[in-house]
């Protein structure tokens, strides 16, 4: 078996707070080939706080531990920190799910792109500005010129998350965390994104991690699946089979969701059992 | 409850001119939910917006009960409307806690009991005691979310804009915030206006809804044409195929795929 892109290996994020520590991530472990991996998993149970790790941007004053996070080889526990500045942005590049927090206020979306792409390419201007408007382009930017020169406040809250994938991918990474990538899309703009994300990987060999809560997509875009649970995987398994789940929880999830066949209502809730915790 | 007449959004000038929403008109009887729904940049937003006085009106009406809106609102317009918003990290103060954000709009308002209440308007977004004293920063996009709409519903208004209040949530906590909406407006009448772009959701919660693109209005129907499948519309027919989940084979092959 070739190594794997990313090997992450009992992965804990703690969090010291006055009124006690939060363990948002209790014991994470998978291995991540040329694939789309998608994490699924209740708001709060450590999907986001997974992605960070990696990439090494945990807030204060979180303490993250692993017995080993790995990517390509090279350990990023003990890495220098030019090594992680380097590898960030541009090999390993992650989506956050609030785009407008982390899309800089002051400076226009394209200025931002050609930004993130100097700092990882021997790039002049003139072919960072037209790589950052094909960036836009195509991520279905309706005008990409126009948006080019918007700053943040000023763009919907689709047009942000777009901005924020284009600037991700204009570093042409190795490894995308994306999370949430496709809340804010209206589902025809999402598919488009999808299928740059899906091309990136059956083409160029990205590996990527793709954090939702929409099961249905997850099932019909990745190929594999954890399910998370209070900070832990309670579930691995095949993305085509999320419908055989075994786990009472992912079961649970499935059918908490409301379709345009049935009218429930209310529509069935979770019962949470103190045992999937432990 | 709410008429929108011929509303009209323009923003910026000359090559920078977007006009975001052009002559969309609508009207939402006390104790209904309506939906906007449409491609992203095609003014859903922009319409709630400007409806509580955060996007210019450049033309055409908007009344509230009867009443054309005031500019600014007034405290009296907050009382009736609260707006949910799509981007909750922007709209919670970062500075302030929990029990700040949700006490500051009881205290503006003169209202007695806050520390019952806010607790009460945790429990029922599903989250414990525990989240009171925390900042935005210590919580997850869904907990913000949740802490968004406890802070819109902790001052029972009458009319609630709703802009995409469960895309960032899961499918458990979603159901829970869905029953808690359509519950509310069973018992108190409230009236909403949902923006989202989960056809499915909107549905559940709305019988009428608006499709928009481009700015404009090109459809409204009902949530049970939708289930039907029915849509006169070829763009609300493409939302409802899209609807489906991720398909391979592409129906308009952008690129092709490799394999
Ligand atoms: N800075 C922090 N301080 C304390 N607790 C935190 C901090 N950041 C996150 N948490 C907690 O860690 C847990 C995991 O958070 P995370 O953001 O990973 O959740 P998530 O699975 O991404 O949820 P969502 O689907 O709602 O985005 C949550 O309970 C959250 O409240
Ligand atoms: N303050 C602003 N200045 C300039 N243009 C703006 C401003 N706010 C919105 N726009 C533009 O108005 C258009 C409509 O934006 P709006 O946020 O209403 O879209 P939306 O339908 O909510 O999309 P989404 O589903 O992506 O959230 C977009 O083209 C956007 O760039
Ligand atoms: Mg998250
Ligand atoms: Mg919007």
């Amino acid at each position: 078996m070739t190594k794997p892109l990313l090997d992450v290996d009992d992965l804990r994020v703690r969090f010291h707070l006055r009124t006690g520590t939060v363990e948002a991530v209790r014991g994470v472990s998978f291995q991540l080939g040329r694939e789309r991996l998608g994490i699924v998993g209740e708001s709060g149970s450590g999907k986001s706080q997974t992605g960070r790790a990696i990439l090494g941007l945990t807030p204060p004053p979180g303490e993250v531990t692993a017995k080993r996070l790995a990517f390509d080889g090279i350990d990023l526990l003990t890495a220098s920190k030019r090594t992680l500045r380097t590898l960030r942005g541009g090999r390993i590049s992650m989506v956050m799910q609030d785009p407008k927090y982390s899309l800089n206020p002051v400076m226009t979306i394209g200025e931002q792109i050609v930004e993130a792409y100097q700092a990882h390419a021997k790039a002049g201007r003139r072919e960072a500005r037209d790589r950052a408007l094909a960036m836009l382009e195509a991520v279905k930017m309706r005008d990409p010129a126009r948006v080019f020169s918007l700053y943040p406040h000023e763009v919907s809250g689709g047009m942000g998350q777009r901005a924020m994938i284009a600037m991700m991918l204009v570093t042409d990474p190795d490894l995308l965390i994306a999370d949430e990538p496709t809340s804010a899309l209206d589902v025809t703009v999402s598919m488009e994104v999808l299928r740059i994300l899906d091309e990136l990987v059956t083409e160029r060999g990205m590996g990527l991690i793709f954090i939702s809560h929409d099961l249905k997509l997850v099932s019909s875009f990745c190929d594999r699946v954890l399910v998370m649970y209070a900070g832990r995987v309670v579930e691995q398994l095949e993305a085509k089979n999320l419908r055989e789940a075994q786990h009472p929880y992912t079961q649970g999830l499935m059918r908490c969701l409301p379709t345009l066949k049935d009218d429930v209502r209310p529509l069935p809730t979770l019962n949470r059992d103190p045992a999937w915790a432990q | 409850m709410l008429d929108i007449q011929n509303l009209q959004v323009v923003f910026g000038t000359g090559r920078l001119r977007v006009d975001a929403v052009k002559d969309v008109s609508f009207h939402v009887e006390p104790g209904a939910a309506y939906g906007l729904v449409g491609e992203s940049g095609s003014g859903k937003s922009t319409v709630l917006r400007a409806i509580c006085g955060l996007a210019p009106i450049t033309a055409g009406r908007v009344l509230v009960e009867g009443r054309a809106v005031t500019t600014p609102r007034g405290k009296d317009f907050y009382r009736t409307v609260q707006m949910v918003f799509q981007d909750p990290y922007a709209s919670l103060h970062p500075r302030h806690t929990v029990d700040r954000t949700l006490s500051e709009p009881l205290a503006i308002h003169g209202e007695k009991d806050q520390e019952a209440r806010i607790l009460q308007a945790l429990r029922e977004v599903g989250l414990g005691p525990s989240f009171r004293f925390r900042y935005p920063h210590q919580l997850s996009g869904g907990q913000r979310q949740r802490i968004a709409i406890a802070r819109a519903l902790i001052l029972r208004p009458k009319v609630l804009l709703l802009d995409e209040p469960t895309s960032a949530l899961d499918a458990s906590v979603q159901a829970e915030i869905l029953n808690l909406l359509d519950d509310l407006r069973r018992k108190m009448g409230l009236t909403y206006i949902l923006v989202s772009h989960d056809l499915a959701v909107v549905a559940h919660l709305c019988e009428r809804l608006l499709v928009m693109r481009h700015g404009e209005a090109v459809e409204e129907t009902t949530s049970e044409a939708l289930r039907s499948g029915v849509a006169s519309n070829a763009y609300t027919q493409s939302l409802i195929q899209a609807s489906q989940g991720f398909t391979r084979d592409a129906k308009e092959p952008v690129r092709s795929l490799a394999g």
